[in-house]
């Protein structure tokens, strides 16, 4: 297996075009702020600059920096300022340019943001929206390569989603943005050149919904993220070797759609969760743990997981990429549990 | 740093010096019931109570408008009314009922009241300092006139977020006024072990006026309110207001024994500058009121408290189901 072929699966849209991850997201937040004069981006480097991804590229040229605004290197006050600005009337798009540092803004995010509707007995609102990063394999190390979607999806209180396709990740944070809720979108940073078709027209996705990105009958891949094209891959070659994958993306980890994801393993009757956050306490073994209690008597074998190491992103390319998931680990994982040779 | 002088919006009319005292002695029988409420087993948990620096939270918000936002703290009960707050549905949160502000699920330190532009008490120590500039940020954007006042104790001063929005409130000239209650304890510690340098020097550092008030003198802090709130109002961005004052009772209603971190004569000391009779002499002095008449108002001031209380501790708690809502809005 070389590069992953499978970008995005077709849309039944009349008239699409395809586009870059990084343009969906442009385009959501171009759509949103001319639809809405109460949108505004905030963060670091997202005006001239576009960030370093290059994604915000062209905002301020429109919406000028009153509603593209270049802040500090202060993530915790930025993340507050957003806060205090969505509860007053306001739907902010804060920008935290590498997942690793929400762990700076962790406060404003699972004490204040997260907790502002439930305390005040539903009196206020905090329609806020946080954009930043996960995934590894960027060769940048311990620090700009974690993958902590987990750490938020378990505050009561927020959202969080995990596109994985132009059309996903477009489609979901326009909904963010209008949702009334603080919602966090992590986007994969090596999959902004990653292109997929989006239709022409606008739209929107709710959150909440998984889809069902490749259908097979002998095991499901649960895959989140980038791990969606690592489980596709998989399956590809799972296919060659006689076993039909089917591959479920639920989209937003909180809320989850644990319909879509326990209806495919009934089917399947085998399971693996294929996520870029740590094993241990993650994503992946909540997700496994929905399918065995939910599914139990379905299983035709133990639920399996292929997630990151339990330590920390190392530098050295050999080194980092023993670290993630990959479609060859997931594929020898998968015979192994469908029990083919 | 000097302040530019301009003109207040508002005058001390008698009337208005007649309010304050008013406000001021309603938070001291409503935190002296709540006392008693604790001392007496029927409140839950812990409060922390605002007796002696009522005159901050009156000075600064007589100079606010309904709509005007303001932050508190944990020790937010003299915030929260002072910006209007209904008693009897304090007393309701306090005691865990369904009539409460936030139907039971705050309680004491987190307290809203977004009908008088309340965002709410925060039991983070700094923790409300982006929500209020935040909500100056909003006001500026949404062109409404409106300011924020944040109010925190001088422990908030150690922490980092409150610089880093004090920097942004001043680079984009933000209508938040940041006032400091400081009361000289960040809990059971005196702050000259915690804070070096100058207070003051924090706010000049970042380029916004700072004005140090005699925070047990109602009429000093609404001046210097006033100052701030107008010039935030007309475009002029931030203040920061340093309010000395004092607790008079612990951290909170259970630090009873205090003597390992401040003397009883220092507390003596500042209870013979209580900001309550503060404002009585003087409007006896300038004949505003006898002192026949403001023990009138607190006699109608205790019939409305014990009336409030009783209220609240008959009313009903919320329906245990009520738990999972307003995790989502």
């Amino acid at each position: 297996m070389s590069t992953p072929s499978t970008r995005a699966l077709p849309k039944q849209h009349e008239g699409t075009r395809e586009i870059s991850l990084a343009q969906a997201v442009n385009e959501a937040l171009a759509e949103e702020l001319r639809r809405d004069p109460m949108v505004f981006v905030v963060g670091e480097d997202v005006a001239e600059a576009g960030t370093p991804f290059k994604v915000l590229s062209g905002l301020v040229e429109e919406f000028g920096p009153e509603r593209v605004l270049d802040a500090p290197i202060s993530e915790a006050g930025i993340t507050g300022l957003g806060l205090g600005a969505a509860m007053t009337g306001m739907r902010p798009v804060v920008d935290i340019m590498f997942g690793d540092f929400v762990t700076l803004v962790m406060d404003q995010l699972a004490n204040q943001a997260a907790k502002v509707h439930y305390m005040s007995g539903g009196n206020l609102r905090a329609p806020l929206t946080v954009r930043t990063t996960l995934g590894a394999t960027r060769r940048s190390a311990a620090q700009h390569s974690q993958s902590l979607h987990a750490w938020l999806a378990h505050v009561p209180g927020l959202k969080v989603a995990v596109p994985a396709t132009p059309y996903d990740a477009k489609g979901l944070l326009k909904t963010a943005i209008r949702d009334d809720n603080p919602v966090v979108v992590f986007e994969d940073k090596m999959m902004y050149s990653t292109k997929g078709l989006v239709p022409n027209e606008e739209y929107t996705l709710p959150l909440g919904s998984a889809e069902v990105k490749r259908e097979g009958e002998d095991v499901t891949l649960v895959a989140t993220s980038s791990m969606v094209y690592v489980a596709l891959d998989a399956a590809a070659e799972l296919e060659r070797a006689g076993i039909s994958a089917e591959v479920v993306d639920p989209r937003t980890l909180v809320p989850l759609d644990r319909a879509t994801i326990v209806g495919s393993v009934q089917k399947t009757g085998r399971a693996i969760v294929v996520d870029e956050g740590h094993r241990s306490y993650g994503a992946s073994a909540e997700l496994a743990a929905l399918i065995a209690e939910d599914a139990f008597w379905h299983l035709d074998a133990p639920v399996r997981r292929a997630a990151a190491l339990d330590v920390p992103v190392p530098f050295s390319p050999v080194l980092e990429d023993e670290t993630v998931p990959t479609a060859e680990s997931v594929f020898e994982l998968a015979k192994a549990l469908v029990g083919k040779p | 740093m000097a302040t530019e002088p301009t003109t207040t919006p508002q005058t001390l009319t008698s009337e208005l010096a007649l309010q304050m005292y008013e406000q001021m002695r309603r938070i001291r029988s409503f935190e002296e019931r709540v006392n008693d409420l604790y001392r007496s087993a029927k409140m839950p948990g812990l409060a922390h109570l605002y007796i002696g620096e009522e005159a901050v939270a009156v000075g600064v918000c007589s100079a606010l408008h309904r709509d005007d936002y303001i932050t508190s703290t944990h020790r937010g009960h003299g915030h929260c009314l002072a910006k209007g707050a209904s008693i009897e549905r304090m007393f309701c949160e306090l005691l865990g009922k369904e009539a409460g502000y936030c139907h039971g699920k705050g309680g004491s330190m987190h307290i809203a009241d977004h009908e008088h532009g309340n965002l709410g008490a925060n039991a983070i120590v700094g923790g409300s300092t982006g929500i209020a500039t935040g909500a100056a940020f909003s006001a500026k954007s949404r062109r409404t006139g409106q300011v924020a006042v944040c109010f925190f104790g001088e422990g908030a001063l150690g922490q980092g977020v409150l610089y880093e929005v004090m920097n942004m409130a001043s680079l984009w000239q933000l209508p938040v006024i940041y006032v400091c209650e400081q009361n000289f304890y960040n809990e059971y510690t005196h702050y000259s072990e915690t804070t070096a340098g100058e207070v003051a020097a924090r706010p000049a550092a970042f380029g916004i006026p700072e004005e140090e008030v005699d925070g047990q003198d109602v009429r000093a802090v609404f001046d210097a309110a006033c100052r701030a709130v107008e010039r935030a109002r007309s475009g002029g961005g931030p203040a920061f207001l340093t309010c000395a004052t004092y607790r008079f009772h612990g951290h909170h209603v259970g630090d009873i024994d205090r003597g390992y971190y401040r003397s009883k004569d220092e507390e003596e000391q500042w209870r013979r500058r209580d900001p309550v009779e503060i404002l009585a002499a003087w409007l006896v002095d300038r004949g505003i009121a006898d002192r026949s008449k403001l023990e009138r108002v607190d006699e109608n001031l205790a019939a409305e408290i014990a009336a409030a209380a009783d209220a609240a501790l008959e009313a009903p708690y919320p329906d245990p189901r009520e738990v999972n809502e307003h995790v989502y809005a």
